[in-house]
């Protein structure tokens, strides 16, 4: 019965998402106050239904009703509770019909929160979100249905990926979606102002908080993401340029680009039409991700799903909105006005110097993804571009941004004074000077690279050490003075400040553990030990196990320091999944500071030896650290009075103004 | 058919941990490092974007061991990668090489950054200059009126 009200509330938010995408764009239109108030309520019961059908699923899967065809492939009834309900959005049924609920859980949002919104920006807000829960619940009623139900039900499901049977299948996908389907709102905006053909500062400070709801969920379901493939995948990697990782990327970096412009578009009126256009590639780019994810177009590790099908039916979905949106953009982009004159050298300068290298390193991500499936198709030439092409092309556009993060927050808006700014970032540039000259002594000039990115790291951390150091005068004034005025700083300056540090700590991390971490394979008995850093570790041996849905064979290990004193132990594990037929290895990861050890097991050489990969990774975990600092640094900047959903748009505040 | 899914099917199952064996491993560290930053180079042709370094499917083994053999013959790296292509073609360097099907691929980022740079060079060139024109004494007064309201404003 369950699974028949789920697909009568897919039904039937198929039909009202209809009528919040045809009336109240025409309401706008015409003028008509009573068919634009159609929107807000049409929003909010769509996504009920919505949720609805997702809840009958995850009830379908949580008493496994192997009468339903999505959790006989996708379950089975030992599996436990929590891998029963994220299995909901291990497959591509259920994870479309996440996806669909995200996006309407936006549009409600803006239904609910939008009040301060003109009428007729809201209303075309909402159709446009409207058209695209249209596409996607046309594409899983038409092909992806998560209800189909067959007779006579199997006693059994066939489990899920043992790969997904993780505690990163609850996080990363929900994270990642929140963030992909976010940008759909600036995307809405966009076509909105487009279609209305006005758009002012209040456009910007309205899309401003949905850009950084969406980019920091973004950045913690990457982060996750990353984090969740190093520990499950056993090859100690944390990130494999998989085109379904830039898939991801890609959307990142627009958005980190739109979140920059949105802010000199708001303070400044200026870069208006770069702005739109931003906010349309941002989406445009998560709907590419979502294609190239599932359409099987490529074939990567990520790929779970594949069916040509459904990729024709997204093709064409994409076809519409990016096709559309940028035809739209093409008509009626000069009617936006052009706003206010800068100096090069200026706050706005820096942001567009931002945007350059952003929306540089998107394309290029872009076209090192594409370009073997676009010269395969035309030519058909096969190549790969991999982890090599990114490295080289990616990693110098960096170079410059990084090394100008400090100074934008420094810079005076209008005209800058860059002699100034780079005098009050003596300090932190020395430092970061002295960090460079510590490495290369230590490493004996071996590191040359390794000891100029670090410089590099420290100097973005304390270039915005520095900005809130300079705004609340510290080492000016009396140490209370400072205090207070630290504390009464925007929060925007804070959520500033502590994102540039987390990029800082995140660099740190990237460069540390690629230049000083070491690896080891070699074949070891039960009690041999091996030096790793300045410990040793000494293998134990290998004991049987049984889990839930799983057999596995553990490999212990014991962690000595240099005084042959032991500190931890570890274990590291071979699995077996019977419903699968399909084994997987589990590392065993202790952390100690910053830093991790990580063993992988390899397939045993005889009964008492084994094959074990042994990773020292100094800083590795700085990578993700300061992932979070920045989600957190988006979270401190929206809560910003300036930011807060519903503050009035007119009012102004004198002392934000002049700080921020 | 059948044997070549169940294969297939196997490959993809085997756990990735442990790609590089011990019994693999030169005995000269120096050609070892090399091998290893060749085969983080080759792409491992059956698996599903990932480098030889880094896959434990039979054909990685295999293409490991031949850069080995190759490096020990005395091959440069470019000779040993040469040599994989010539076996394998192109799809197997996950690095590909610059010639006339993929300059737009290598010329593109540097291309976008000049393209991009030469634009914004332009445009505020072009602003400053349509800023340098003396203004009029209409435009002034203009001009003034509406600083003192932005003032006002706080803009």
């Amino acid at each position: 019965m369950t699974p028949e009200i789920g697909q009568f509330a897919l039904a039937l938010a198929l039909a009202l998402v209809l009528v919040q995408s045809v009336l109240p764009i025409i309401g706008a239109w015409r003028h008509d106050p009573r068919m634009m108030a159609v929107a807000a309520p049409a929003a909010l019961a769509v996504f009920a239904l919505i949720a609805l059908a997702f809840a009958m699923l995850v009830h379908a899967y949580v008493v496994s009703d192997f009468s339903v065809l999505n959790v006989i492939e996708n379950s089975h009834s030992q599996k436990p509770l929590l891998y029963k309900i994220t299995g909901v959005w291990g497959n591509h049924e259920g994870s479309m019909l996440l996806w669909v609920l995200i996006l309407t859980f936006f549009s409600a949002l803006v239904a609910l929160f939008g009040n301060n919104l003109p009428p007729a920006l809201k209303a075309n807000v909402l159709s446009v979100q409207g058209w695209i829960a249209t596409a996607f619940l046309l594409f899983i009623t038409a092909t992806s249905n998560p209800f189909t139900r067959i007779a006579p039900a199997p006693m059994e499901g066939r489990d899920l990926n043992p790969i997904l049977q993780d505690i990163g299948l609850a996080v990363h996908p929900p994270l990642l979606y929140l963030g992909y389907v976010g940008f759909s709102v600036c995307f809405s905006f966009a076509v909105a102002a487009l279609i209305e053909g006005r758009i002012d500062a209040a456009w910007a400070r309205w899309v401003r908080p949905w850009t950084l709801v969406a980019w920091m969920f973004l950045t913690g379901g990457i982060a996750m993401g990353s984090y969740w493939a190093y520990y499950e995948l056993g090859w100690g990697g944390w990130w494999f340029w998989d085109p379904v990782e830039n898939a991801s990327f890609m959307p990142w970096l627009a958005g980190t680009a739109l979140l920059h412009s949105a802010l000199v578009m708001e303070k400044r009126s200026a870069l208006k039409i770069w702005t739109v256009l931003l906010a349309l590639i941002t989406f445009s780019l998560s709907l590419l991700g979502t294609f190239l994810v599932r359409s099987g177009v490529l074939t990567s590790v990520h790929t779970f799903a594949t069916d040509p099908g459904r990729g024709l039916f997204i093709l064409a979905i994409l076809t519409l909105f990016i096709g559309g949106s940028l035809a739209l953009f093409a008509f009626r982009a000069q009617s936006l006005a052009s706003g206010g004159l800068f100096q090069p050298i200026s706050r706005e300068g820096a942001l567009v110097f931002n945007n350059l290298f952003l929306t540089t390193a998107t394309a290029t991500v872009l076209i090192g993804t594409l370009y073997p499936l676009l010269l395969e198709a035309l030519t058909g030439d096969k190549i790969s571009v991999g982890a090599p092409f990114f490295n080289m092309t990616f990693g110098p556009l960096m170079i410059p941004l990084l090394a100008a993060v400090p100074f934008g927050p420094l810079l005076a808006w209008k005209r800058g004074d860059l002699l100034g700014v780079a005098q009050r970032l003596m300090t932190a540039f020395a430092l970061a000077l002295l960090a460079t000259g510590f490495v290369l002594y230590r490493t004996s000039g071996r590191e040359v690279l390794a000891a100029f990115g670090i410089g590099l790291a420290v100097w973005v951390m304390l270039g915005s050490l520095t900005d809130l150091a300079l705004k609340s005068g510290i080492g000016k004034v009396p140490a209370g003075t400072a205090f207070g005025r630290l504390i009464g700083l925007p929060r925007s300056v804070f959520g500033t400040a502590l994102a540039h540090f987390g990029l800082g700590v995140t660099l740190l991390g990237i460069v540390g553990v690629t230049t000083f971490g070491t690896e080891q394979v070699v074949a070891m008995k039960p009690g041999d030990t091996l030096p790793v850093a300045s410990y040793r570790l000494r293998y134990d041996g290998i004991t049987p196990a049984t889990g839930p849905n799983y057999t596995e064979e553990q490999g212990r290990f014991t962690l000595l320091d240099s005084a042959a004193k032991p500190v931890d132990s570890i274990i590291a594990a071979r699995r077996f999944y019977p419903a699968r037929r399909m084994p997987t290895t589990e590392a065993g990861i202790v952390t100690h500071g910053v830093d991790q050890f990580y063993i992988s097991l390899g397939d045993g050489l005889d009964h008492d030896g084994i094959v074990v990969r042994v990773w020292w990774k100094p800083f590795v975990t700085l990578i993700w650290l300061g992932a979070l600092a920045m989600m957190a640094g988006g979270f401190v900047s929206l809560l910003d009075r300036r930011l807060r959903v519903g503050a009035p748009a007119k009012r102004k505040i004198a002392r934000t103004e002049a700080a921020a | 058919m059948k044997a070549l899914f169940l294969s297939l099917a196997l490959i993809m199952a085997t756990p990735a941990a442990h790609a590089v064996t011990p019994d693999e491993i030169l005995p000269d560290p120096a050609l070892e490092q090399r091998a290893r930053a060749i085969s983080a180079e080759l792409r491992c042709m059956v698996c599903q974007n990932q480098s030889i370094d880094d896959s434990n499917a039979e054909l990685a083994k295999d293409l490991r061991i031949i850069v080995r053999e190759r490096l020990k013959a005395g091959d440069t790296d470019a000779q040993v990668l040469d040599f994989v292509v010539a076996r394998y073609g192109e799809f197997v360097l996950l690095k590909p090489r610059l010639e006339a099907k993929t300059i737009l691929l290598w010329g593109f980022p540097l291309m976008a950054l000049l393209l991009g740079g030469g634009y914004l060079f332009l445009s505020m060139r072009r602003k400053s200059t349509a800023q340098a024109l003396p203004l009029s004494d209409e435009e002034r007064r203009k001009l003034t009126a509406l600083m003192a309201d932005e003032d006002q404003r706080n803009i």
